[in-house]
C-alpha cells in the first residue's frame, strides 16, 4: 500500500531559500539544489518550492531554479507560487517539475484547474489552499435582499494568506478536485507556525469529502502531531518547513515514529 | 559501443525532460527526438508518459510515429516505457478514444470507485505516492533490467488507470493498491513501469542504469 509521504517545503525568493537549514553543515544554506540533495538524503519523500518573489520579473529565477534541483535530485518535486497560466505550469514541468500547485489564480478562475488537467493530467495539478476558520458565522446577502449565515467553519485566504474571500474551504476543495486537480495542499492558517498540531478537523472534513490525496500542512510540532494528521485528520501526506529547516525534528525521525505508529513508512538508510 | 545510440521518444509529455537528466545521469547520452528516422535508426529507445491517453496518442497519430514505435518494439532492440508509455503499449483504454499501440495484448481501465483497504480506510485515486514493488520472477529468472533490485522496494507512482493483461506473463510486478495494480511488464525487449523510475530516488536511477547496460550488451 501507498506509505505516508513527509515532504519539506522550502521557501524561495529570487532563487534563494529564505529560512534556510541551519542546523547541519551545509555549505550554502540558501542553495536549492544544496537543501534539495539534503532532504532527499534525510529520506523526503518529496520536495515542495513555493516561490515566494514578489516582483514578476523575477520568475524566470524559479525554473532555473527547478532545472538545476531537478538535474540533481530524482523525488517527485511540486513548485508553487504566482503560477497564473497554462504556461506558467507548462513551464514549470518542462523545467522538471513533477507537479504545480496553483492558489490564488485558481480562485479566480477555476477553470485554470480543469484546462491544466487536461492538458498536462491531473496529477500535475496540486491545489493549494489557505484556510482559516470563520470566526464570526458570515452575513451573505441574498439577492432577494436578505440575508443568511454562512455555513462555512473555515473560509479561504489568497494571496499568500493576506487577501481573505467569502469561499467556503471546503466546498472549494471539493469543486477543486471536480475541476480535476489531482491533489490537495491545506494549509491551516490558524494552526501555522505555532506548532499546536495541524487542524485535524479541518482535514478529517476535506478527507472525508475528497477522493483525491490530501496533503496536511500548518502547526506541526511534534512527532505525534505528524501521527495525528493522518490517523486522526486522514491526510495522505504531512508538510513541515521550519520544523525541518531549523532542526527540531529530522525527517528521519518523524519518518521512524510514524512506522513505529502502525503507519506504512517509505524508510531509507 | 561509442555509436550506441539511445533516444527518448518526445510524445509531448512533460516528464521528458526529467527522464532525459535521469538517463544523464547514469551515464546516457540519448537524444530526444520526434524523428521517426532517429527512432528508427536507434540502438535502444525510451518512451515517456503522462497525461492522458488521447493526448498523447493524438502526438503520435499527428507525428506518424505509431509504425514507427511498433516496427522497434518487434524488432527485438530494447525499449522502456515509462508510466503512461507503459499503458500505451496495450490495446486500448478506458481513459479515451484512441486505440494503444497494441504491442501487448490487454487494456487500461480506471482503478474501481470503491475500494478499500484493510484498514477500512478508502483508497485514494490518483494512486499517487511511493509503493511496494514485487517482482514476479526471482532474481535468476529476471529480465536484466530489473536485476538485483530487492523485492517490496519502493518506487514512486502516479496514475489513475492501471493495466490489465491479457497474458499474466507479460506482468513483471506487481503493486498493492486495494488490487494488485500491474507495475512492471517485460515482454522480450519491451519493458515498461507504471512507476516514474526517473522520480523514485536512487531505486529508480538503478533501473535506468541497468537499461543502459542491458541496452548497451545487446549486439
Amino acid at each position: 500500500m501507498l506509505t505516508t509521504r513527509v515532504i519539506p517545503c522550502l521557501d524561495v525568493d529570487q532563487g534563494r531559500v529564505v529560512k534556510g537549514v541551519s542546523f547541519v553543515d551545509i555549505r550554502d544554506a540558501g542553495d536549492p539544489a544544496e537543501l534539495a540533495r539534503f532532504y532527499d538524503s534525510e529520506g523526503a519523500d518529496e520536495l515542495v518550492f513555493l516561490d515566494i518573489t514578489a516582483s514578476s520579473d523575477a520568475r524566470n529565477t524559479m525554473v532555473d531554479v527547478v532545472e538545476r534541483v531537478s538535474a540533481e535530485v530524482f523525488i517527485p518535486l511540486t513548485v508553487g507560487g504566482g503560477i497564473r497560466s497554462r504556461e506558467d505550469m507548462r513551464r514549470m514541468l518542462e523545467a522538471g517539475a513533477e507537479k504545480v500547485s496553483v492558489n490564488s489564480a485558481a480562485l479566480a478562475n477555476p477553470k485554470l484547474i480543469e484546462e491544466c488537467a487536461e492538458e498536462f493530467g491531473s496529477q500535475c495539478v496540486v491545489l493549494a489552499i489557505d484556510a482559516k476558520r470563520v470566526e464570526e458565522p458570515a452575513m451573505i446577502e441574498r439577492s432577494d435582499g436578505g440575508s443568511d449565515i454562512a455555513e462555512a467553519l473555515w473560509q479561504v485566504y489568497t494571496h499568500g494568506g493576506r487577501r481573505a474571500t467569502a469561499v467556503d474551504v471546503i466546498k472549494w476543495s471539493r469543486m477543486g478536485a471536480e475541476f480535476g486537480a489531482g491533489e490537495l495542499l491545506v494549509t491551516s492558517m490558524d494552526a501555522d507556525g505555532r506548532k499546536t498540531g495541524y487542524d485535524c478537523d479541518l482535514l478529517r472534513t476535506i478527507s472525508s469529502q475528497v477522493s483525491i490525496p490530501l496533503i496536511a500542512s500548518g502547526g506541526a510540532g511534534t512527532l505525534d502531531h505528524f501521527v495525528n494528521a493522518v490517523t486522526d485528520g486522514g491526510a495522505d501526506a504531512v508538510l513541515a518547513a521550519s520544523l525541518f529547516h531549523y532542526g527540531e525534528l529530522r525527517i528521519q525521525e518523524v519518518k521512524s515514529h510514524m512506522a513505529e505508529s502502525g503507519l506504512p513508512m517509505r524508510l531509507v538508510h | 559501443m561509442n555509436d550506441f545510440r539511445l533516444a527518448i521518444i518526445n510524445t509531448g509529455a512533460a516528464n521528458i525532460h526529467s527522464v532525459e537528466k535521469a538517463v544523464r545521469i547514469v551515464g546516457g547520452d540519448p537524444i530526444v527526438t520526434t524523428s521517426a528516422d532517429e527512432i528508427s535508426s536507434a540502438d535502444a529507445a525510451i518512451l515517456p508518459g503522462v497525461g492522458a491517453n488521447d493526448a498523447v496518442m493524438q502526438q503520435l497519430v499527428d507525428r506518424e510515429l505509431i509504425e514507427t514505435i511498433r516496427d522497434f518494439a518487434s524488432s527485438g532492440r530494447p525499449l522502456l516505457c515509462v508510466c503512461l508509455g507503459m499503458q500505451i503499449l496495450f490495446e486500448s483504454s478506458e481513459e479515451g478514444e484512441l486505440p494503444g499501440l497494441g504491442v501487448l495484448r490487454g487494456r487500461v481501465v480506471r482503478f474501481p470507485s470503491v475500494t478499500g483497504n484493510s484498514n477500512g480506510r478508502r483508497l485514494k485515486v490518483p494512486h499517487m505516492g511511493w509503493n511496494k514493488v514485487r517482482f514476479l520472477d526471482d532474481l535468476v529468472t529476471r529480465h536484466p533490467v530489473f536485476s538485483g533490485i530487492e523485492q517490496d522496494t519502493y518506487f514512486y507512482f502516479v496514475h489513475s488507470y492501471h493495466c490489465v493483461a491479457d497474458d499474466a506473463s507479460d506482468i513483471a510486478a506487481t503493486s498493492p493498491h486495494g488490487i494488485e495494480v500491474c507495475a512492471a511488464v517485460v515482454h522480450d525487449n519491451v519493458v515498461g513501469t507504471q512507476f516514474h523510475p526517473e522520480k523514485s530516488g536512487r531505486s529508480g536511477l538503478e533501473i535506468y542504469s541497468k537499461f543502459l547496460a542491458y541496452a548497451r550488451r545487446r549486439p
